[in-house]
């Protein structure tokens, strides 16, 4: 390697840790990756905190507060290249679900002294107040990308990260199509390729834990649910999971939700 | 005309075995038949049947112990000669700056293949074409293609979804096999009239001391021979390839897109469809690469990525260029139609698009 190894900083915002664990979890490879980029802040792993500026920020976690609206505003600027690990850093993750809701009315009725919380009415994506060089898919992300992700970065190359559909995946591993053999929902065909199709792999319908793929066409996929017999509400939840807020998934959990409403 | 009784298949796959032969075949698992390791008659699917319709695939019990009472699953022997994932090629990187090349894999088993339907011959023909026809022959598919033994077993029970007839490749194979089965059950009779079609073929029929058909037997074979090609669940219009040709600017093809989800499923599923994608692996050291080759898909973004970006951005594009490639432009690049009317695509598409019959709306006859 060079003589300079670059800086690689790990940030948190609203998130379960889930993702920056997967980086710990690279035991077998966690070797190589500290010879060819310099671990230089990451609270979760180490009390060793060196100084900024950083050649590579991952950033996991979603803006809920405005407090977090600016430390990610600094963050930036102390940062090469920013890429966002998980669902939460790019779709805004489950807190998300507050985005559909009254978030005054929950402070309201869970907190004794409401003054005193400063919280946005949204979860948000980091995207949505700087700019990112890089969105890594996933609840939590995949082991292999964020290493291949790690290595494209080292090397100054794209990483190859396909945003096809599970169902990519679930084909190559040989799966039998749980939606077509056994008439289980799955999201696979709209849902964004890393997992490996873990969960058809299991016999269960995807989850879409890595949000929508390229070109997603989540309408066609919502008339084929409601023709296997899922009601309207239930299309609403299984599009309100950790990518809520993600456009299609968005917009699809919300025009069943006022097709749900004009039923009465 | 020779038999040999269900049993028999015991002793094929054992003296295939022990003839060196790693053995798959159709076997039962995740609620459908697949494609694996067979060992003997108990991992073949006796008794089970399989429904088809668009999008929709049932396995259900038969009332006798058909050894081959399906039609075809969701895999296709292509995930053997062209497996979904390889390393073609490993390159190290030497201290003096060169470079250092070995092939990927290690040398393939040599396979043979239980239950190959005629529509399946006719798609492993037509990939030898795509990978061993061109003016480059592709070495790793030729290497894992040479010493297959083949097994073939007619179709006596066409399913929903198969349109063989039409696209001339089945229910009966008639050349491309090593061996071909009937199998042929009625009343209390039950047994596999055999063919060999090479000396290799001949010489394995041999071991399994056949004896002639009787009378009941030669006629309820030719009685299968006969009406399995009147039970097909579909047809393609017979000017398929005319029809996209001149259907390019149909708005069919947005109508279509409504419905498609670009998911990739049906090139997939398909026994054909030859698209992969290239990807360089480096390790994290910079010391060693692979290139590995993936399956791919038209319906996938970056499979019409060139320097400027996407090309067919829309859902209408890819739809098109998988229909005229499978029954057009197919034609002109390697002399056959790209679709032997397995009807995979139309099973496993899991919002059930049709292909017969978006070759018959372009035409306008059908029902669009
Ligand atoms: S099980 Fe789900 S992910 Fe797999 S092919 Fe079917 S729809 Fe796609
Ligand atoms: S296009 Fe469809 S029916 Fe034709 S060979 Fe491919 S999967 Fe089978
Ligand atoms: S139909 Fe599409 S995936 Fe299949 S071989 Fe042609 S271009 Fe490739
Ligand atoms: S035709 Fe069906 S299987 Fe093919 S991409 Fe469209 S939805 Fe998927």
């Amino acid at each position: 390697m060079s003589a300079r190894r670059p800086t690689l900083a790990v940030w948190k915002f609203a998130s379960c840790d889930g993702c920056q664990l997967t980086l710990l979890g690279c035991e077998d490879e966690l070797l190589a990756v500290a010879d060819a980029i310099q671990i230089a802040y990451f609270p979760e792993a180490s009390s060793a905190m060196a100084e900024g500026p950083w050649d590579l920020s991952l950033v996991e976690g979603s803006i809920t507060t405005p407090h977090d609206a600016e430390r990610i505003r600094e963050i930036r600027r102390a940062s090469r290249h920013l890429v966002t690990i998980g669902a939460c850093a790019t779709a805004g993750g489950i807190q998300a679900l507050r985005n559909f809701a009254d978030v005054e009315a929950f402070t309201r009725q869970v907190y004794a002294r409401p003054d005193w919380i400063k919280t946005l009415a949204t979860s948000d994506p980091i995207a949505a107040h700087v700019p990112v060089d890089f969105e890594l898919r996933g609840c939590p992300i995949d082991k292999a990308q964020l290493l291949e992700v790690i290595n494209a970065f080292v090397y100054g190359r794209r990483p190859q990260v396909p945003q096809s559909s599970v169902c990519e995946e679930c084909k190559r591993a040989g799966h039998v199509c749980v939606m077509v053999a056994h008439g289980t929902p799955c999201l696979g065909p709209v849902t964004h390729a890393g997992c490996g199709a873990l969960c058809p792999g299991c016999h269960r319908g995807c989850y879409g834990c890595f949000g929508p793929k390229e070109t997603p066409n989540a309408p066609a996929l919502s008339a084929w649910l409601e023709h296997l017999g899922m009601k309207r509400e239930e299309i609403v939840r299984v599009y309100r999971t950790f990518n809520a807020n993600s456009d299609t998934f968005r917009e699809e959990s919300l025009r069943h939700e006022r097709d749900t409403d004009h039923q009465g | 005309m020779r038999v040999i009784a269900p049993q028999a298949m015991d002793t094929l796959i054992r003296l295939l075995s022990e003839d060196g032969y790693e053995v798959v075949g159709p076997t039962r698992r995740e609620g459908a038949i697949v494609y694996d390791r067979v060992h003997g008659l108990d991992d073949l699917p006796a008794g089970w049947g399989d429904d088809h319709a668009p999008g929709r695939y049932r396995l259900w019990q038969r009332d006798d112990q058909a050894l081959f009472g399906y039609v075809v699953g969701p895999h296709s022997w292509k995930k053997y000669l062209f497996p979904p994932r390889e390393t073609l090629v490993r390159v190290h990187r030497r201290d003096d700056g060169g470079f250092e090349t070995e092939n990927g894999e290690p040398s393939p088993p040599r396979r043979a293949f239980i239950g190959v339907r005629p529509c399946e011959l006719a798609a492993i023909d037509v990939q030898d074409r795509v990978f061993l026809g061109q003016a480059v022959r592709d070495r790793a598919y030729g290497a894992r293609r040479e010493g297959v033994f083949l097994v073939a077993v007619n179709c006596a029970e066409p399913g929903g979804t198969c349109f063989c007839a039409s696209m001339d490749t089945g229910p009966r194979a008639k050349s491309g096999f090593d061996m071909a089965l009937t199998e042929v059950i009625e009343g209390g009779m039950h047994v596999l009239v055999a063919e060999a079609g090479t000396e290799a073929g001949e010489a394995l029929l041999q071991r399994l001391e056949p004896r002639e058909a009787d009378d009941a037997e030669r006629r309820a074979a030719e009685r299968v021979w006969r009406e399995a090609p009147q039970r097909m669940g579909r047809a393609m219009p017979t000017n398929a390839r005319d029809v996209i040709a001149r259907s390019l600017e149909h708005p069919r093809w947005e109508e279509t897109a409504r419905r498609c989800l670009s998911c990739a499923n049906c090139t997939l599923v398909c026994p054909t469809c030859f698209c992969a994608q290239m990807e360089e692996v480096p390790d994290l050291e910079g010391r060693v690469s692979e290139r590995v080759r993936t399956w791919d898909s038209c319906f996938n973004g970056e499979h019409s990525y060139m320097v400027g970006g996407t090309h067919r951005t829309t859902v209408a594009a890819r739809y098109r260029q998988w229909l005229s490639h499978k029954l057009s432009t197919w034609h002109d690049q390697f002399g056959t139609s790209g679709c032997v009317g397995c009807g995979r695509c139309i099973t496993w598409c899991p919002v059930g698009i049709d292909i017969t019959e978006e070759v018959a709306g372009l035409a306008g006859g059908g029902d669009s």
